[in-house]
């Protein structure tokens, strides 16, 4: 197994946490990050349901990368992704009936999740199927960091528990903390993930974009015109 | 063939057709290898790869739709009782469902235009939501009696009937649904024998914002219904959710129930849902017969 775990691997299942991880960096996935996030236990389904999608299609893909016609590339890569999240939508309401009754439409929804179809066409295309799978792990697991984080804030402070259970008695219930409603609707997601793009980028100023255009001082012209 | 002795015995018995598929096999690899080593753009490569992707996620598709079906069947019908049970407020943390379920919930089919109990149809199998889409077995309401904004209803509607050992009705158990805001809302309504009394109200089916429309599956938000009435003196169906906390020594007070929290529109999908379900249209036909022949 050593022979596996080489450096390349080890690459693209690290980076993508953080160094290029596909929400703050590459800001793809957000939808669903903002939908599913507002209890701990959806966000970590789905993140497993992610993960395992975004692995299994990467690989699949790079196993046929060299017989994908180009003119229907990506009606080929979009049919395995969506038979593969079909079949992870049929585990869950299998195996997780309570949960995946909460995530109802997000799980489909996986199909057009930009991360998915983002790692098959810029991965999965070029590299063998093993680390194509490693490489839809680590971008799962970026994914995934994100939306646990977005969670854990959203269901503390706006309900106050983590993973159903109690950390902050409400005054409803007669304890001393009034939550948040704010946190339990979409837009609060929008909030958290900013906050963590700005933390990140101060970090890591490299991630910081160049402006698209400068505004030009003119502040010493006569008005502009000469 | 390497593979050849850890063929099974069951496997065995197809030696026979394996053979006569033979030259048929030999024909698909001769053109897996051609097609492999055509120019990927090539019309005809396209075509293969294109129908033999759909073969293969076909097959991963329905092997998984099929093999799981009877898991998450079983799901949903565990998922109904304990909600029927716990409606009924006969639920308690880990027992078994099934035969609680078996033992104190009848199911009966009723004709919602007369009342009457329905006998000749299998009970188990009759499914209202699935009845509710079936032109034959459904009918479409009438826009100005479509309070609830359901637009069509099953004629025939399945409740559930808690009994006591000497045959007496503890409980009727309605199946009743309407729009709120964002989704439609399922759940059953529990009534006292009278036909008037609420016992408790949830709902298994729904997608309102978590934590504002949502918390009408709250169990603390639901054991507010208990003793309120549904019908006011003149038999009109009464029952509505008003906004904030209802003050019980006001008249009228009986009729009311807190509306949720930052959810004005799901609490009014709630109050509609409960008046057209609880009108001529809905069960008081059938509410009406049971007070008159007490036992269903």
């Amino acid at each position: 197994m050593s022979a596996v775990i080489n450096s390349e691997t080890k690459k693209v299942l690290v980076t993508p946490l953080i160094n290029e991880n596909p929400i703050t960096l590459q800001v793809l996935g957000i939808c669903s990050a903002l939908a599913v996030t507002s209890q701990m236990s959806t966000s970590l389904i789905m993140a497993v349901a992610l993960t395992s999608v975004t692995a299994c299609s990467s690989a699949a893909i790079s196993a046929i990368r060299n017989h994908i016609p180009s003119s229907i590339r990506i009606i080929v890569q979009m049919t395995i992704i969506a038979s593969l999240v079909i079949v992870v939508d049929q585990i869950l309401k299998a195996f997780a009936y309570e949960i995946s009754k909460q995530l109802s439409v997000f799980v489909g929804l996986i199909i057009t999740n930009c991360i998915v179809m983002g790692r098959a066409e810029a991965y999965a295309m070029k590299n063998p199927p093993l680390q194509s799978f490693m490489d839809g792990i680590g971008n799962g697991l970026g994914y995934s960091l994100i939306l646990v984080i977005v969670a854990f804030f959203r269901e503390l402070f706006g309900s106050g528990k983590l993973l159903g259970i109690e950390i902050f008695q409400l005054t409803k219930d007669g304890g001393w903390y009034d939550p948040n409603g704010l946190m339990l609707l979409p837009p609060s997601a929008f909030f958290i993930i900013g906050i963590i793009i700005w933390v990140y980028r101060q970090w890591k100023p490299v991630q910081q974009e160049e402006p698209d255009f400068k505004i030009l001082d003119i502040a010493h012209g006569e008005g502009g015109h000469h | 063939m390497p593979n050849e002795a850890k063929k099974s015995q069951s496997f065995q018995k197809f030696e026979p057709y394996m053979e006569k598929l033979e030259p048929y096999i030999e024909k698909a690899k001769a053109y897996r290898d051609k097609v492999l080593a055509m120019n990927n753009d090539s019309l005809e490569k396209t075509i293969a790869v294109a129908l033999s992707i759909c073969f293969v996620c076909a097959i991963l598709v329905s092997f998984s739709a099929v093999a799981l079906k009877p898991i998450q069947q079983h799901n949903k019908a565990l998922d109904m009782k304990k909600n029927i049970l716990e409606v009924a407020g006969l639920l308690e943390p880990g027992m078994d469902i099934d035969s609680a379920f078996d033992e104190k919930i009848e199911a009966r089919i009723v004709d919602l235009a007369t009342g009457d109990y329905v006998e000749d149809i299998d009970v188990d199998a009759y499914d209202q939501r699935k009845a509710a889409k079936d032109p034959e077995l459904s009918e479409v309401i009438p826009r100005e009696k479509d309070i609830a904004a359901i637009k069509v209803k099953a004629k025939l509607a399945k409740v559930y009937l808690v009994k006591s050992s000497d045959g007496q009705i503890q409980s009727i158990i309605l199946p009743v649904h309407g729009y709120g805001l964002w989704s439609t809302m399922y759940g059953f309504l529990a009534l006292e024998a009278d036909g008037q009394t609420v016992q408790s109200i949830n709902f298994y089916d729904q997608a309102e914002t978590p934590g504002l429309g949502g918390e009408v599956v709250n169990p603390n938000w639901g054991a507010l219904w208990k003793g309120k009435k549904v019908y006011s003196d003149s038999g009109e169906p009464a029952l509505e959710l008003i906004k904030g906390v209802v003050d019980p020594g006001k008249p009228g007070s009986e009729y009311q129930v807190d509306g949720l929290a930052g959810a004005t529109l799901t609490s009014r999908g709630v109050t509609n849902l409960v008046r057209y379900w609880m009108s001529e249209e809905g069960f008081a036909p059938f509410l009406a017969k049971i007070r008159q022949n007490g036992v269903g």
